[in-house]
């Protein structure tokens, strides 16, 4: 069932009675090529471009919950490939151009909207920094602009220019970048794998993974056992427990960020702003409410909650970077468990276990990978070989110390990218 | 949340600074084999449930302590001075 405007019509005049479910149900088969493990909107993404790239539709994704109810389904959903170092550059290029035939290639509606990201800086210092990632971004052929702080506020009346100690020296400018729906994203990638044959199976919860000799069997799950030739770990902030059922330990600690969302209000802001002094990035959404959020609670966590001391403390930022926000009542917040890697960028990788195949860490960065991180994390399992613009998160890069991509300059200290 | 030290008491949480897991502690020999220290820095237990951390009182006494805690539930069971946890 495609869909059109012409359904869209149609539907209205005979009463909506036409609609069916997007997806089957189904129960799981004894075997499959390729098992992932979590439906998320990158085990969505990846059991997509299996059967659309590669022919691979005897494929199951399984999830503990539902279908997108983790990181995909709560988010700041903003999308952009604004990165400075080679390895997360291409990656993201390549995955900004997925964002932007997506809509297309899944025949579904998933609201991509490329209002523009624009990250303002305070400092001479800053604004250089700005500049030398303005240059690796057209580098790599995407689009950046050095903006003056007059042509910030030609785009961003409402903030506040008269701040004496964090003033506006300007802003860059990523006009391709800006937000999309993020629940439609992940449905849309459930709907494109299930009509071509993959097994989308909820409430299954995998409680073990079979390894022989080195090779992956299959998993065992809440459901039974099933058995694969290959299995695909996509789990997030859970990789720890999934990976520690193949015998492993990773580079990875859980931890928790907040995100808020605003009362509907009259649109006011141009697209997605980021404070250049404190965490703070603020968009609104189609409905009105401003999307908005900051940095990690800093301890690790696995509570799905966040603290008071983080909600004031992004509370401050957006009352100094736009003090008119201070009326607006906060609808809700939530917390997400992030897989925070030690130099903040991703592992998209083979393990020592035939078979088996790792997707993890991408902080609190996922969102926008979504589309890129399926497509590449498909290519290696399908064809065994590092998709060209993924090929540089490999899980030894740590052991090695060559090709980190620390973009904050932090250091191994997982919290603090 | 608030955090027990052993010196100050209950106080809050922004008063301390996180550090990671007490792992933190074991620190490699000098000569140690490169792969304990690609352990040491990179790889990490991450429990769901009980684990032990590492924070500094530093808006207080300015002691390291280890924090006996659940992340899952964010209750707190305990702290001992760092230098005496090991």
């Amino acid at each position: 069932m495609g869909y059109s405007g012409f359904k869209v019509i149609k539907e209205g005049l005979f009463g909506q009675k036409g609609w069916k479910p997007v997806w089957r149900n189904p129960d799981p088969k004894p075997e499959y090529d390729v098992i992932i493990i979590g439906g998320g909107g990158h085990g969505l993404s990846t059991a997509y471009y299996l059967a659309k790239e590669h022919g691979i539709t005897n494929v199951a994704v399984l999830e503990k919950g539902y279908l997108g109810g983790g990181n995909v389904g709560r988010n700041t959903t903003i999308v952009r490939a604004n990165y400075l170092l080679p390895g997360n550059s291409e990656f993201y290029s390549h995955s900004l151009k997925l964002w932007e035939g997506m809509e297309q290639d899944l025949n579904y509606n998933t609201m991509m909207s490329q209002r523009g990201v624009m990250n303002l800086c305070h400092s001479d210092g800053q604004r250089d920094m700005f500049a030398r990632r303005a240059n690796a971004m057209v580098n790599q052929g995407d689009d950046a602009e050095l903006l003056t702080p007059e042509q910030v506020r030609a785009e961003a009346p409402m903030i506040d220019f008269d701040n004496v100690r964090f003033p506006i020296y300007g802003g860059l400018m990523h006009r391709r970048g800006g937000t999309a729906r993020h629940d439609a994203v992940a449905w849309g990638y459930a709907r494109g794998a299930d009509q071509r044959g993959v097994d989308l199976i909820q409430n299954c919860e995998v409680t073990g993974i079979d390894v022989e000799g080195g090779v992956v069997r299959g998993v065992q799950t809440s459901r039974g056992a099933i058995r694969a030739k290959k299995v695909a770990i996509v789990v997030a902030g859970r990789s720890s427990q999934v990976a520690q059922m193949a015998g492993m330990r990773l580079p990875i600690e859980s931890h928790v960020l907040q995100a808020f969302v605003s009362e509907g209000l009259k649109p006011i802001m141009p697209g997605v702003i980021s404070f250049g002094m404190g965490h703070f990035y603020i968009s609104q959404s189609d409905k009105g409410g401003l999307v908005f959020g900051g940095d990690l609670d800093f301890y690790a966590s696995y509570a799905a909650r966040g603290n008071l001391p983080m909600k004031e403390h992004v509370m401050d930022a957006a009352m100094t970077l736009m003090p008119s926000i201070g009326k607006a009542r906060v609808l809700r917040s939530w917390g997400g468990i992030m897989d925070m890697s030690p130099d903040g960028s991703p592992i998209i990788d083979r393990t020592q276990t035939e078979g088996l195949f790792l997707n993890c860490g991408w902080c609190y960065g996922g969102f926008k990978a979504v589309p890129g991180s399926g497509f590449s994390y498909a290519h290696l399992i399908a064809k065994g070989e590092h998709h060209a613009p993924a090929a540089r998160y490999r899980l030894d890069r740590f052991r090695t110390g060559a090709g980190l991509m620390d973009e904050e300059g932090t250091g191994s200290q997982h919290n603090l990218h | 949340m608030r955090l027990p030290c052993p010196i100050c008491g209950d106080r809050d949480r922004r008063e301390f600074y996180y550090q990671g897991h007490a792992g933190m502690l074991d620190r490699p020999a000098r000569d140690a084999d490169p792969q304990a220290w690609n352990n040491y820095l990179h790889f990490r237990e991450n429990p769901a449930g009980e684990t032990r951390d590492l924070w500094h009182h530093e808006a207080g006494c300015g002691a390291w302590i280890v924090v006996t805690r659940n992340t899952v539930t964010h209750e707190v069971s305990g702290s001992v001075l760092a230098e005496k946890s090991t």
